[in-house]
């Protein structure tokens, strides 16, 4: 201990607080770091070059180096394209239906924590659909639309509404009746009511509705483009299956986890700042 | 001025402060229970003039804030009537403002904010700079100038409920109702607050009615310390005078003999005639 604290000032020229903040990351990022390496160690162990079944990590890494990973923007026509146009096409997808869900789900959910007689009416129906798994919605979308781009869209929508309603619901009806007690006092309008109660102390639980239903969408939209083909990573993946192109399969599950992680963490980083600190 | 009599038989008859402001005539409160109607107040008379502090206390649960909510109009009264000034109170109005224990803030708003929201609704033909003015006036009376964009929670319970009371205070109320305000606080803010409040009163002639659990609280502030009888069924068992001249001292009140009295009193009342139950 005293030879380590003596010889520091000389082997270390970085300032103090330099070398604290790298050890504070350190510790943080290397776990995670240790726990991949590991993996991808007994992966390779388990899959050797050369044996049946699932390729190994070099495999993978090897097989789609050229050109999914290194030209991700690629663009041979058709479905032929590389992982991120695939990604952005299924994104987009994900954008609209979600957005319109949003909308939807906020402004029915705002109704519904308002309003006794439309929670008791609607609730019951709301509790059955929003069991209804993702893709048993498709075939009637299909047939609705008659289109598949739309109809994966739909799908999207009705699978990320429900949280949204629910939770928009639940932070309506949980106003704490001293601030509706202010309200009334002040006999404040309807619309700064509002703008200055009601949403504020909503949103915390709106955010909870979103963040939920981004995951749902995310996983929602994988399985209906496997469906309904066309450009979209979901599809990507089921054309790869039936070409056998495992390597070019597992690349793109590690595309789907690491946006559906960046999903996650944008919605809840944009409720890290609307959400006031009291509220959390 | 008045004699030292804690008879509410004889105050009535003393009483010289002009025409009754604030009514309350024969009520009673039942609420429905799957056992049956439960009668929480019974028979409750009590008449408060302009400009006058009255304290309410009685055991947990006797119907206090029952009783302040008619008054502020959350609840209506089963038979009976509240009436301010010969107007009949069936809503929550600005005209008369409650200050909750619990402070409610919103927590998303500055203390300025909070103050201004009130402001805002009730005087919808001030200008802007007009409403900022009083805003910031009344977070001047209770010493918050320099807090006024720090939000609730940056504030101590004290700095919180001086908020409430200049937001109550920005809109101008007939009464003021206060409910326990300074329960949750410690002894030394307790009392600073206390006086701040007596200074406010004078200041601003407004009449206040109180819920305290504390005797010595209510013997400092008040005029009147009405004194409710334990539920069901709580009425008002007895109203003591307090004759302590104004301004008060603190120091000046404990030493007097009198307040020992009434003191003891008021004890006797809760914890012998109205033990708790």
């Amino acid at each position: 201990m005293t030879a380590r604290t003596a010889r520091r000032p000389k082997s270390n020229k970085l300032p103090k607080f330099l070398t604290t903040f790298l050890q504070d990351k350190l510790a943080i990022i290397a776990p995670p770091l240790i726990a991949i390496a590991v993996f991808m160690v007994i992966w390779q162990l388990l899959c050797p070059p050369g044996s049946k079944g699932l390729p190994g990590p070099l495999q993978v890494l090897g097989e789609t180096w050229d050109p999914y990973i290194i030209y991700p923007l690629f663009d041979n026509g058709g479905t032929d394209k590389g992982l991120g146009l695939q990604i952005f096409a299924s994104l987009q997808r994900v954008g609209i239906g979600f957005s319109l869900a949003s909308l939807a789900g906020i402004g029915l959910g705002i109704l519904i924590g308002t309003n006794k007689v439309i929670y008791r009416a609607l609730d019951p129906l709301f509790q059955v659909l929003r069991t209804i798994p993702p893709l048993a919605w498709l075939p009637i979308s299909l047939a609705a639309f008659q289109q598949s781009n739309p109809s994966a869209i739909f799908v999207i929508f009705i699978t990320s509404i429900w949280p949204i309603i629910i939770n928009t619901t639940v932070g309506v009806q949980q106003i704490p009746q001293d601030y509706r007690n202010v309200a009334k006092v002040l006999r404040l309008s309807r619309q700064k009511y509002f703008l200055k109660i009601l949403i504020p102390a909503a949103v915390p639980y709106i955010f909870t509705g979103l963040r939920i239903g981004i995951g749902l969408s995310w996983l929602a939209i994988i399985a209906a483009e496997m469906l309904v083909g066309g450009v979209g990573i979901g599809f990507f993946i089921w054309d790869a299956y039936n070409n056998s192109l495992l390597s070019q399969i597992i690349l793109a599950l590690v595309y789907v986890g690491v946006v559906g992680f960046l999903l996650d963490r944008i919605v809840s980083f944009a409720a890290s700042k609307v959400v006031a600190e009291e509220q959390k | 001025m008045h004699t030292l009599k804690t008879q509410n038989s004889k105050l009535k008859t003393q009483n010289s402060l002009g025409d009754p402001f604030l009514v309350i005539e024969d009520v009673s409160k039942i609420y429905p229970t799957p056992d049956g109607p439960a009668t929480v107040l019974e028979g409750v008379n009590l008449t408060v003039y302009e400009g006058e502090f009255v304290c309410l206390i009685g055991h947990s649960g006797c119907g206090k804030s029952t009783l302040l909510n008619m008054v502020a109009g959350f609840g209506t009264p089963t038979t009976g009537e509240v009436r301010l000034q010969t107007r009949r109170i069936t809503k929550p109005g600005p005209d008369r403002m409650m200050v909750f224990q619990n402070y409610s803030l919103l927590p998303w708003m500055s203390a300025f904010d909070n103050v201004y929201l009130g402001i805002d609704s009730v005087y919808p033909n001030k200008s802007k700079s007009e409403k900022k003015a009083i805003a910031r006036s009344h977070l001047n009376l209770v010493g918050l100038t320099e807090s006024a964009d720090k939000k609730p929670s940056q504030l101590s319970g004290g700095m919180k409920q001086r908020v409430a009371i200049a937001r109550a205070l920005a809109i101008q109320p007939q009464v003021l109702i206060l409910d326990e305000p300074f329960g949750a606080l410690d002894a030394i803010t307790r009392e600073e607050l206390q006086e701040e409040l007596l200074k406010i009163w004078r200041e601003h002639q407004v009449t206040v009615l109180m819920i305290t659990h504390d005797i010595d609280e209510a013997l400092f502030l008040a005029d009147r310390v009405v004194m409710m009888t334990n539920g069901p069924a709580a009425h008002i068992g007895d109203v003591l005078e307090i004759p302590f001249p104004r301004p008060r001292e603190r120091e000046h009140i404990m030493e007097d003999p009198t307040y020992y009295e009434l003191r003891n009193y008021a004890l006797e009342f809760l914890f012998s005639r109205f033990a708790h139950p």
